[in-house]
């Protein structure tokens, strides 16, 4: 008798899931201790559908390909001084951001996929996790051997792991996932999985990736289009996971619409620096964030809700408050960095004229009218030599922890302010969507470790803003932090520009 | 005569990133140090998480081993992803060319059937061995301590399962790829009583707390028995029934072993040399999980193999490499 062959499917969970089997000797639940406490019910692990099949010869083989190739760029780069070719000095800010606020959350996701990778009892889910576990890890380490040349000639990159356990708007990716982390499996992967790589990864990954390729940044387009085949592949995982756990339990459904609309804000919040830096921090802009806003969550999200919504999902709370806030929260974002330049670990700036047309076309309805005087005043000041820095501490909101600089959006000259009361404390919000967030769980964010809470209570080692700067940040004053404009990352450009190296 | 071409020099304004300065000085860093040291958060954590209130998301006491510094546990392979991928990738298109041979020779149909027998009952049920140490270096990853360790407990969990899906193509090789080979030596491992107690020792250490003690266990005791039971001296035994080829597709975990064997005795050379508490620790639990292993590798062994003092071997093998390590004096 011929057996019948196995299909390229079979194949796959004979070489994966088929590994595990059901336990007689020990208790698997304490082996699998984590499944049962968000509430989440899965009946049949079984109906996992693997969303990509690459057994390890196969990913160290094709992995092992796209590093040789990324490295011999990075190489070249080096040795030709590849920092040259960006459009101006101002761009590599953006690329500071980056290290220092998002390559440490790939090393959280690393972390974060390798618990769950361990923890689900589903060997599919697990070993699908365990493989994002580690392209996370690549991610990092090679955008740290990207960022690794422009830490030898710019200021700002140096001490990016110190920083982003410390310093104030750092806390903003670190506690969004830390948040995640700390959450249950199925949670945190609703949150990163779903939420973030798959509704929002195209407002995050790509508009870093295409402003690098704008503005003549070899090394970090390069790393981009080098983990574009990764993020495809968790892309895959987070559509399954929402798919599995809707069709599990229809009890699941009610707790999946919570964590959307949670992590959906969440999400927003943590965009608003990429809003800013496409806006103001790209010499030569891709997209307006307004543009990248609408094509990439109003439409693209849009058709994916209207696909969920035969499982009962409909589309994340407060949704019609960011068809506001498209309008507003890049400028009033760039405003707090502006004004809070001098606690910032890189430089900040007032936009040229050209820009500011630039973002008159792009925001028709709102530049003119509220943000373009705000920088011509600024540029005013600046020319009487008195560039404004803000002496105060902001207060943060204590979910997303922004300084609680954003406004109403139907009334953007007045401040935003909301609050809860919990056990005899009050707690203050920026917006109708963070304060429900902290609502659904106060026992949770009230543990936030709000930055500037910490300095004033003397946790951060010093009395003063400037020690913490210098001691705790441990930021090279006059160097890292300050405007553009005479800073020793622009002096030495001109030098090198001026001396026109070929 | 050497050419030289003339590039722009320009002067550098620091050599490496700061933390790196700051532990070994101001001068060029390696890629590894690079990507290695000081990545994982180690303070100022936001919430407890909800699944261990208990501890902080990173956390030191999460074992009972306790280093000043975390990062000295570094990789001697230095390995980071990058050289972690195109090492194996190596190692992988070796195998490749072993397992095509094998299969274009037909070389299947040339074994013994009690050779065939053998490799489904004793060999191929190891693939569920290397899925538990799947599980249990991925424990490690998540739950240790800085990224010299966890790294490399990642890069190990992700060869386990190499490990496993290499076994089973050996299945497939035998039964031309319809699985059935799989599902008896599923049987065997679920149902033979010479695997039980095997299986029980498997289950019982993805129990296991204390992510070092699982790392102990795993990595170190079982591993270093089960490869010279099964990869030496079955392999002799298998050769002497006329199984020879059959090295072809075992050859990977020799190489893999030797590979990893290295890392994980510099490791623990590090462990046990920093303080008399660690070394007292890995000895008890040494001498804990090594008398269970044997234990449980004692039917199979009776089983697969003809010389009674098979486990003795074995166990002479983990001697000589506790030894070396300076967990035993």
């Amino acid at each position: 008798m011929v057996a019948k062959k196995l299909n390229l499917k079979e194949k796959y969970r004979a070489l994966t899931r088929d590994l595990d089997w059901d336990y007689d000797y020990a208790d698997r639940k304490k082996a699998f201790p984590y499944e049962e406490f968000e509430g989440i019910k899965i009946t049949d692990w079984s109906k996992w559908e693997d969303p990509f099949r690459l057994t390890m010869d196969s990913y160290w083989k094709y992995q092992a390909e796209k590093e040789k190739k990324l490295y011999a760029i990075f190489d070249a780069f080096s040795q030709n001084n590849g920092h040259l070719n960006v459009t101006d000095a101002r761009y590599v800010n953006a690329i500071k951001l980056f290290l220092t606020g998002v390559s440490p959350l790939e090393y959280q996701a690393f972390q974060g996929y390798a618990h769950v990778g361990r923890q689900f009892g589903g060997a599919g889910a697990r070993v699908a996790c365990q493989m994002q576990s580690i392209d996370e890890l690549r991610h990092v380490q090679t955008q740290i051997h990207a960022m690794s040349h422009y830490n030898k000639f710019f200021d700002g990159f140096q001490d990016w792991t110190h920083m982003h356990d410390r310093v104030w708007y750092l806390s903003v990716p670190k506690s969004f996932f830390d948040d995640a982390r700390s959450a249950g499996p199925f949670e945190f992967l609703v949150a990163i999985s779903f939420s973030f790589e798959y509704v929002l990864t195209n407002l995050l990954f790509v508009p870093f990736m295409s402003g690098a390729a704008h503005n003549g940044d070899m090394a970090t387009c390069t790393f981009g289009f080098s983990a574009q085949s990764d993020e495809a592949r968790h892309m895959t995982l987070g559509l399954e996971i929402i798919k599995f756990l809707l069709e599990q339990h229809e009890d699941n459904v009610p707790i999946v619409q919570k964590w959307i609309d949670k992590w959906f804000w969440r999400g927003t919040r943590l965009l608003a620096l990429v809003g800013m830096m496409m806006d103001y921090m790209l010499p030569n802009k891709v997209m307006s964030w307004k543009e990248a806003w609408e094509v990439y969550f109003e439409d693209a999200g849009g058709a994916l809700f209207k696909d969920l919504a035969r499982y009962g999902i409909r589309m994340p709370k407060f949704v019609e408050t960011t068809a506001k806030e498209k309008e507003h929260i890049s400028h009033q974002a760039w405003w707090i960095f502006y004004t809070h330049g001098h606690a910032a670990g890189f430089h900040t700036w007032i936009p040229s004229a050209e820009e500011m047309d630039w973002l008159s076309e792009k925001y028709p309805d709102t530049f003119d009218k509220y943000y373009r005087p705000r920088w011509e005043l600024a540029k005013e000041m600046e020319d009487r030599g008195e560039r404004f820095y803000t002496n105060g501490l902001p207060q943060l909101c204590t979910t997303c922890q922004i300084p609680m600089g954003f406004t109403e959006m139907d009334n953007p000259t007045q401040i935003s302010y909301r609050s809860s009361d919990f056990e005899g404390e009050k707690y203050h919000f920026c917006s109708d969507g963070c304060k429900h967030i902290f609502d659904e769980e106060p026992e949770k964010y009230v543990q936030s470790w709000l930055p500037v809470h910490q300095i004033y209570q003397g946790n951060c080692g010093g009395a003063d803003v400037e020690t913490v700067l210098r001691e705790y940040y441990k930021m090279n004053l006059g160097e890292d932090n300050m405007d553009f404009k005479g800073s020793p990352d622009e002096k030495r450009w001109n030098e090198w520009k001026g001396k026109g190296v070929a | 005569m050497t050419i030289e071409i003339k590039t722009a020099t320009l002067q550098p304004i620091r050599n490496t990133f700061a933390n790196i300065e700051r532990r070994f000085g101001d001068k060029l860093a390696s890629r590894y140090q690079e990507a290695t040291y000081d990545l994982q958060g180690e303070v100022n954590f936001h919430y407890r998480p909800l699944w261990q209130p208990q501890h902080e998301l990173n956390d030191k006491s999460r074992t009972q081993i306790k280093m000043a510094d975390w990062y000295d546990l570094k990789d001697p392979r230095q390995f980071y992803y990058g050289t972690y991928v195109q090492q194996r990738a190596k190692h992988q298109e070796a195998t490749e060319t072993n397992y095509s041979f094998f299969d274009k020779r037909g070389l299947a149909e040339h074994l013994p059937e009690e050779v065939k027998s053998h490799l489904i009952t004793y060999l191929i049920p190891l693939r569920h061995v290397e899925h538990t140490a799947n599980l249990n270096n991925m424990y490690g990853c998540a739950f240790g301590y800085g990224t010299a360790i966890t790294q490399a407990l990642l890069y190990n969990a992700m060869d386990r399962l190499g490990n496993a899906q290499y076994l089973s193509r050996i299945g497939l090789l035998l039964d031309g790829n319809s699985s059935e080979s799989l599902a008896t030596a599923k049987q065997e491992w679920i149902k033979n009583p010479a695997w039980q107690d095997m299986r029980a020792l498997c289950e019982e250490m993805t129990t296991v707390e204390d992510w070092f003690e699982v790392f102990i266990a795993q990595d170190l005791v079982v591993d270093t028995l089960i490869f010279n039971i099964f990869y030496e001296q079955l392999d002799e035994k298998l050769a002497a029934m006329g199984g020879r080829d059959v090295a072809l597709l075992t050859e990977f975990m020799h190489v893999w072993s030797k590979d990893s064997s290295r890392w994980l005795d510099s490791v623990l050379k590090t462990v046990a040399s920093e303080s008399e508490d660690n070394r007292a620790l890995l000895e008890s639990w040494v001498k804990q999980w090594r008398q269970k292993t044997l234990e449980a590798l004692k039917p199979i062994a009776a089983a697969m193999l003809d010389n009674s003092d098979a486990l003795d071997v074995a166990d002479a093998q983990l001697e000589t490499r506790l030894n070396k390590i300076g967990i035993t004096r």
